[in-house]
C-alpha cells in the first residue's frame, strides 16, 4: 500500500474511534452526573430505561438529535451555528493527546502540555460567540461573565502543571508518567505539589464551567447563560462539550499529579510495586478519573455559586499570586533537590 | 418603556432586560424589568399583574363562607394563616366564641404552616444561589408536614381547613403522634441546614452585607414579617397584637440589625425553631370540647368595617371587610405582606450585581400569586 493511503486509513480510524468515544463519554458522564447528583440528593436517579437507567442518556440523546435545528430569527446565522462546533473542537483535539495507558494515546507529542493548554483556550471562543451570536441579553451577559472567568483561570491552571513540569523536566505526557515511576508527584513533591494540585482542581472546574463556577450559564440569574438560544442538537453540543472538558481537566490531573495509567509505587519496595503492576495500567488512569471527577461533581452538588467579582478576586488576588510564589518554591526545591 | 436611555461620561450605555413573566427566579410570572449598567443594577422596575385574577373583587359576589376558599389561593405557602385571618375577622363581626379547642388547633396549623412555608423558602434560597440539593432538601421536610396536613384536611396545597366559628373537621386520631415524630425529626434536620448552607464561606460572601435594608426604609415601605425583622422592625403581629393562642404560648421575636440578605436569612432559620418551640408547648395540651362554634349556615356581618391582621410567613397580612349588613361584603381588601415587601426591592438592589439582586429576592421569599391577588 502506498504510504499516503495508510495514513489516511490510520487518520479515519483514530478520528472515528475518537468520535465514538467522545460519544460514549458525554453518554456515561451525563448519567454518572445524573446518579452522583440523586446520590448527594436522596433521591435514585433515573431507573426507568433499561436497567439502572443506563439507557437514560441514549433515549435524551435520540430525542434531541430528532428535534428540529432551529436558528434564532435575529441572530447572525452563520457564528450562531458554527458556535457549538467551535464548542466541540477543543475536546477533539485534546483527547488526542491523552495518554490512557501506556502506549494507548493518539498522538504523543514532545510538547504535549504545551498543546493541550493552548488548544483548550479555543473553547472559550465557542462561548464567546455564541453569546454574541444569539442577540440576546442573557446569552451576551453569560458569554462576558465566562470570557473573564476562562481566561483568567487559565493562568493558573497553566502554573500548576508548571510546577511538575519543572519536577519532571519534560513538556512530553509520556515522559511526565515516565517520571513518575517511583512514586506520583503528588507524593514525592512535598506541599507545594498539593498545592499545585488544588489550585489546578479549582481552576479546571473553573475552566470547565461547573458549580460553584457554572455563572455563565448561571440558571437562576441568566435562565441558561450563553446557550440560551439553542436547543435540539445544538444545544446538546454545547452540553457535550462541557462533560468531555470535565473529562479532559480531570485526566490531565490525573496524568500529571497521580501519575496517570501508572500504577503506586513506592521506591525501592519491588514486592509491593510488582504486585501493583498486576493491575492493567488502563483500570489505573480510569480509577484515578473517576474518583476526581466525582469529586468535581461533589463540589457541584454543594457549593451555591460565586458572583462574577468574588471568582475574580478569588483567581487574581489569591490563586496566581500563590501559584507564582509556589512555582518558584518547586523550582528551588528541584534545584536543591530536595523531592523524595 | 418608560425608561430614556442615559449615556455615560465614558461613552457607554445602560441597558435594561427583562427578567421574567418567566425566568427561574422570579418564582412565578413577575416580571422585573432591570436598568443596568454593565452588571450593576442601576434600578428595579417591578411590572405586576400576570397572574391577577381580581380576588378582592370575587369576594363582592360571594358568601363569606366561600371567600375563605378564595384565600387559600393568594399566598398559597401560608394557606391557613390566610384562612385563620379571614375567619378571625368575620368572627369578630359576628362576635362568636371560638371552641378553645379550634384555637389551639388553629394555631399548631399555623406554626406548621409556618415551618412548611419557610423550608421551602430555604429549598428555593439555596437553589437561587445555586446550590440544587438544598432544594431536594427542603422539600423532604416540607412534604412531612404536607401529610399531616392531608391527612387532617384532605388537602396538601389548599387547605381551607378553617371555618368561621372553628375548624371544618376533628383532627386526625395520629396527628399529634406525628406532628410530634416529624418535630423529633426536624430537629436533628435544622442543623443540617446550616452545616450546607448557613456555615458555607460561599454563601456567607454572597449574602453578607448584600442587599441592605436600613430600619427607616422597612417602616416607610412597609417591609414586615421575617424581612422587616431582619432590619430591626419588631412588626410581629403575633407579639404586638395577639390573636388565637399567641398570648398564653412563650416564644421570641426574632430581630435583627444588619438588614442584610443574611440576616433576613437567619431571622427565618430562627423563626423555625421558634415555631418548633410553639407547636411543642401546644401539642400536648390540646383541650377537649367541640372544634367548631355554632354560627347560621347563612352568615349575614352586621353593617360596618372589621379588620384582622395575622403574622403569616411572609409577614403582615391584613384583612379588611366592609360589610352593609348583605351576605356578600360590600368591599373587601387584603393587605398582602408580598406586596410591600416586593416595593422594597429597588432599594435593596441598587447599586448591586444581577447576582445580588437574585439573592435579596430570594430572601423576601415572594409569592407572587400573593402579590396579584
Amino acid at each position: 500500500m502506498p504510504e499516503a493511503l495508510v495514513i489516511t486509513i490510520e487518520w479515519i480510524t483514530m478520528g472515528t474511534l475518537a468520535i465514538l468515544f467522545v460519544a460514549l463519554l458525554g453518554l456515561s458522564l451525563v448519567y454518572g452526573e445524573r446518579k452522583v447528583a440523586a446520590w448527594f440528593q436522596q433521591r435514585i436517579g433515573p431507573n426507568r430505561v433499561g436497567p439502572q437507567g443506563i439507557l437514560q442518556t441514549v433515549a435524551d440523546i435520540t430525542k434531541l438529535i430528532m428535534k428540529e435545528p432551529l436558528t434564532a430569527g435575529r441572530s447572525d446565522h452563520f457564528l450562531y451555528n458554527l458556535a457549538p462546533f467551535i464548542m466541540m473542537l477543543a475536546p477533539f483535539i485534546v483527547i488526542s493527546m491523552i495518554p490512557y495507558a501506556k502506549g494507548l494515546h493518539i498522538l504523543d507529542m514532545d510538547v504535549g502540555v504545551f498543546f493541550v493548554t493552548a488548544v483548550s483556550g479555543v473553547g472559550v471562543l465557542g462561548v464567546l460567540l455564541s453569546g454574541w451570536a444569539s442577540n440576546n441579553k442573557y446569552s451576551l451577559i453569560g458569554a462576558m461573565r465566562s470570557g473573564a472567568q476562562i481566561v483568567s483561570y487559565e493562568l493558573s491552571a497553566g502554573l500548576a502543571i508548571l510546577t511538575v513540569i519543572v519536577l519532571s523536566g519534560s513538556l512530553q505526557f509520556s515522559e511526565i508518567i515516565e517520571s513518575q515511576r517511583e512514586g506520583w508527584w503528588i507524593f514525592r513533591g512535598h506541599i507545594p505539589v498539593w498545592i499545585a494540585f488544588l489550585v489546578f482542581l479549582i481552576s479546571g472546574t473553573a475552566e470547565t464551567n461547573r458549580g460553584p463556577f457554572d455563572l455563565a450559564e448561571a440558571e437562576s440569574e441568566l435562565t441558561a447563560g450563553f446557550h440560551t438560544e439553542y436547543s435540539g442538537i445544538k444545544f446538546a453540543f454545547f452540553f457535550l462539550a462541557e462533560y468531555v472538558n470535565l473529562f479532559i481537566i480531570v485526566s490531565i490531573a490525573a496524568t500529571v499529579f497521580l501519575g496517570g495509567w501508572m500504577p503506586f509505587h513506592i521506591g525501592g519496595l519491588d514486592g509491593f510495586n510488582a504486585v501493583m503492576d498486576y493491575i492493567p495500567p488502563i483500570f489505573w488512569f480510569l480509577g484515578k478519573v473517576t474518583f476526581l471527577i466525582i469529586l468535581i461533581m461533589w463540589f457541584k452538588w454543594t457549593f451555591p455559586r460565586l458572583r462574577i467579582d468574588q471568582i475574580l478576586t478569588l483567581e487574581w488576588k489569591y490563586l496566581l499570586p500563590i501559584s507564582l510564589v509556589n512555582l518558584v518554591l518547586v523550582a528551588f526545591i528541584t534545584l536543591m533537590g530536595w523531592y523524595f | 418603556m418608560s425608561q430614556d436611555i442615559i449615556m455615560n461620561p465614558d461613552g457607554t450605555q445602560e441597558y435594561f432586560i427583562n427578567m421574567g413573566p418567566q425566568h427561574p427566579s422570579t418564582h412565578g410570572v413577575l416580571r422585573l424589568v432591570l436598568t443596568l449598567d454593565g452588571e450593576i443594577i442601576e434600578k428595579v422596575e417591578p411590572h405586576l399583574g400576570y397572574i391577577h385574577r381580581s380576588i378582592e373583587k370575587m369576594c363582592e359576589k360571594d358568601n363569606y363562607r366561600q371567600i375563605i376558599h378564595l384565600t387559600d389561593r393568594m399566598d398559597y405557602l401560608s394557606a391557613h394563616m390566610n384562612n385563620h385571618a379571614v375567619c378571625l375577622a368575620i368572627e369578630n363581626g359576628l362576635s362568636v366564641e371560638v371552641p378553645e379547642r379550634a384555637v389551639v388547633i388553629r394555631t399548631i396549623m399555623d406554626e406548621l404552616t409556618r415551618i412548611s412555608s419557610h423550608t421551602l423558602w430555604w429549598g428555593v434560597m439555596g437553589m437561587d444561589l445555586g446550590a440544587i440539593t438544598s432544594f431536594l432538601y427542603g422539600f423532604r421536610d416540607h412534604e412531612h408536614i404536607t401529610e399531616i396536613f392531608e391527612e387532617t384536611c384532605g388537602a396538601r396545597l389548599t387547605m381551607n381547613y378553617n371555618v368561621p366559628g372553628g375548624v371544618m373537621f376533628d383532627l386526625h386520631p395520629d396527628f399529634v403522634k406525628k406532628t410530634k415524630a416529624f418535630l423529633a425529626d426536624f430537629k436533628t434536620k435544622l442543623p443540617e441546614y446550616d452545616t450546607l448552607l448557613s456555615n458555607n464561606v460561599i454563601f456567607l460572601e454572597r449574602t453578607k452585607g448584600v442587599g441592605i435594608l436600613t430600619k427607616e426604609m422597612a417602616i416607610s415601605y412597609g417591609v414586615t414579617g421575617p424581612a422587616g425583622r431582619a432590619s430591626g422592625f419588631a412588626s410581629d403581629v403575633r407579639k404586638h397584637e395577639p390573636y388565637s393562642k399567641y398570648p398564653n404560648v412563650d416564644f421570641k421575636e426574632i430581630l435583627y440589625t444588619e438588614g442584610d440578605t443574611f440576616s433576613r436569612y437567619k431571622a427565618r432559620i430562627d423563626e423555625m425553631w421558634e415555631s418548633i418551640k410553639i407547636i411543642e408547648q401546644l401539642i400536648d395540651v390540646i383541650p377537649e370540647g367541640d372544634f367548631v362554634a355554632k354560627t347560621r349556615n347563612v352568615i349575614k356581618l352586621p353593617k360596618g368595617e372589621f379588620y384582622q391582621k395575622v403574622e403569616t410567613a411572609r409577614g403582615e397580612l391584613g384583612v379588611f371587610i366592609v360589610s352593609d349588613g348583605k351576605m356578600q361584603p360590600y368591599r373587601m381588601k387584603f393587605r398582602s405582606p408580598g406586596f410591600s415587601n416586593l416595593s422594597a426591592l429597588n432599594e435593596m438592589a441598587k447599586g448591586g450585581k444581577i447576582a445580588d439582586l437574585v439573592a435579596t429576592m430570594s430572601t423576601l421569599d415572594l409569592v407572587v400569586p400573593d402579590i396579584d391577588r
